[in-house]
């Protein structure tokens, strides 16, 4: 095994977030494709990855390789789909890296898209619950929200914790999302508003969740032989994927996402770099509760210790590892199997210095963590200006 | 639920039946190829007691579809060591908490399925107090 792995993004592009009822999966994936080769400067791919949950099972529309490698005038590439539920995003930016990294292919691109509107409430909540252990959680009527109430209960329990106590992450997410064209939600909300707001699975609130939403984003990812002086390369400097039990029930820990820790520390101990060294953190802010495991799982914070810290604001704006800071998931917006890959391009718009109003100054090293299932699954990324 | 899917699922669904290992004596449910703790293929069906106690808990205000809200769900610890997520039933939203004891009862699971037909299952209900007639 080669101990240098070298993949290169020298390419990102997304659509905005948000209702895009005159867009589908292949106009929505097409323009963040073309919006990364753009970015690029590069015609054509030698492969096309696409990351996609509910295609499926909500648009009726598998095959997304071939059809957005026909859709982005990418034929006849190769070109095929990744799943790991809400880690799609992830996932498929990993699998565009080890194509390059393994020296089969000299540039790829990593599309992630998803296409939630066209469908009403239950089918969505359905689909989603695809995410979870059909025969023993999802056929007994816990719906995806449902479970991750379960975890943010028990964490209550366990550390005392009040909802209210969630608020600075959804808060904070808000606020970033601000000055982010590409957002979903660009108005702020107070902590009282996260108090007031109507439960959805108790003690789950409307704004602990991310709201359903269409969106693509894309990367273009090649190998060191193919870099050109005009590129601004970000470097991965480590990826990581791993799992864990498809069902909640059968965690040791309940409160240890255990592939969001795996996934963490192999990307570290690839990278050389540890969680003291990032400059600032994408996380997988689809409710507040995994946004809190999450922070413990990479070692931002010791088990149980995530809320203090934040109430402190060490995940602020200028603290000492600001978090998603476009927005993320919660605000700007959580298409479900996309979401992994808006955090990369996100992150690899800071560390090129072009984030603007959003801009974490002399951002040289981040940390990306793309979540499926409530943890049964994890992508990992450290990347590197 | 399809029904060849619910047919292979009568045993766990119905008597919340799991396993034993015949090498370690350690229990599991669901059933799997092999023994979660020593990776034994050698088990034997056990079937849970159904007694055990909520170690967290959630009342689902949107249902998917097939479930009509609202109802409440839980993660249970049975008396085993085991945990299970299910329904709680025959609970008001209010007096349920963490650490009460519960036992398993079989109950309709989705309202109907894709072709009219019930499924049923576990779930929990509150341990019943019985007072002794004076």
């Amino acid at each position: 095994m080669r101990d240098v792995f070298d993949a290169f993004i020298i390419g990102a592009g997304q659509t905005p977030v948000g209702e895009h009822w005159g867009l589908g999966l292949r106009e929505l994936g097409a323009a963040a494709i073309r919006a990364a080769l753009d970015d690029a400067g590069v015609e054509t791919v030698d492969a096309v990855f696409v990351g996609n949950m509910l295609g499926g099972c909500v648009n009726g529309q598998e095959n997304l390789g071939a059809l957005l490698a026909d859709a982005a005038d990418l034929l006849p590439a190769e070109a095929w789909k990744v799943e790991a539920a809400c880690a799609s995003g992830g996932a498929v930016v990993r699998a565009a890296a080890l194509s390059v990294a393994a020296g089969i292919h000299d540039v790829a691109v990593a599309v992630a898209v998803e296409k939630m509107t066209d469908a009403v409430s239950d089918q969505i909540t359905a689909g989603l619950a695809t995410a979870s252990d059909g025969d023993y959680e999802a056929s007994h009527g816990l719906s995806f929200v449902a479970l991750s109430a379960l975890l943010m209960r028990r964490y209550m329990h366990e550390t005392g914790a009040s909802r209210e106590d969630f608020a600075p992450f959804a808060v904070t997410a808000h606020r970033n999302a601000a000055a982010n064209a590409n957002a979903m939600f660009r108005e702020p909300i107070s902590a009282e508003d996260f108090s007031r707001s109507p439960l959805v699975a108790a003690p789950i609130g409307v704004l602990d969740a991310a709201p359903v939403c269409d969106g693509a984003a894309a990367v273009v990812i090649c190998s060191r032989d193919f870099l050109k002086p005009a590129h601004r390369p970000v470097r991965i400097a480590g990826v990581a994927a791993a799992t864990d039990t498809i069902g909640l029930a059968g965690r040791a820990d309940l409160l240890t996402l255990g592939a969001a820790q795996r996934s963490a520390e192999k990307a570290f101990a690839a990278s050389g770099f540890g969680p003291k060294d990032m400059d600032f953190f994408e996380a997988h802010d689809a409710f507040t509760i995994i946004t809190a495991l999450s922070l413990e799982a990479c070692g931002f914070a010791p088990r149980g210790d995530a809320l203090r810290r934040a109430a402190h604001g060490c995940f602020s704006p200028g603290g000492c590892v600001p978090l998603s800071t476009f927005g993320g998931l919660k605000a700007r917006g959580h298409p479900v199997g996309a979401s992994g890959a808006y955090q990369i391009v996100e992150a690899a718009t800071q560390l090129r210095g072009e984030a603007g109003a959003n801009q974490v100054p002399g951002a040289r090293v981040a940390l990306t963590q793309s979540i499926g299932g409530h943890g049964s699954i994890a992508v990992t990324h450290v990347l590197e200006a | 639920m399809d029904l060849p899917r619910y047919h292979r699922l009568t045993s766990p669904y119905y008597r919340l039946e799991g396993q034993r290992c015949q090498a370690c004596d350690a229990v599991q449910f669901p059933p799997r190829g092999a023994c979660g703790a020593c990776r034994a293929q050698e088990l034997e069906r056990y079937r849970f007691s159904g007694r055990g106690t909520v170690f967290s808990f959630a009342e689902v205000a949107q249902a998917p579809k097939g479930f009509s809200a609202p109802y409440m769900v839980a993660m249970v610890e049975l008396e085993e060591g085991v945990r299970v997520t299910a329904q709680l039933t025959d609970v008001e939203p209010d007096e349920v908490e963490i650490g009460m004891p519960v036992e398993m009862v079989t109950r309709r699971l989705q309202e109907k399925g894709p072709h009219g037909y019930l499924v049923y299952g576990y779930k929990f209900r509150p341990v019943m107090q019985w007072s002794q007639p004076s």
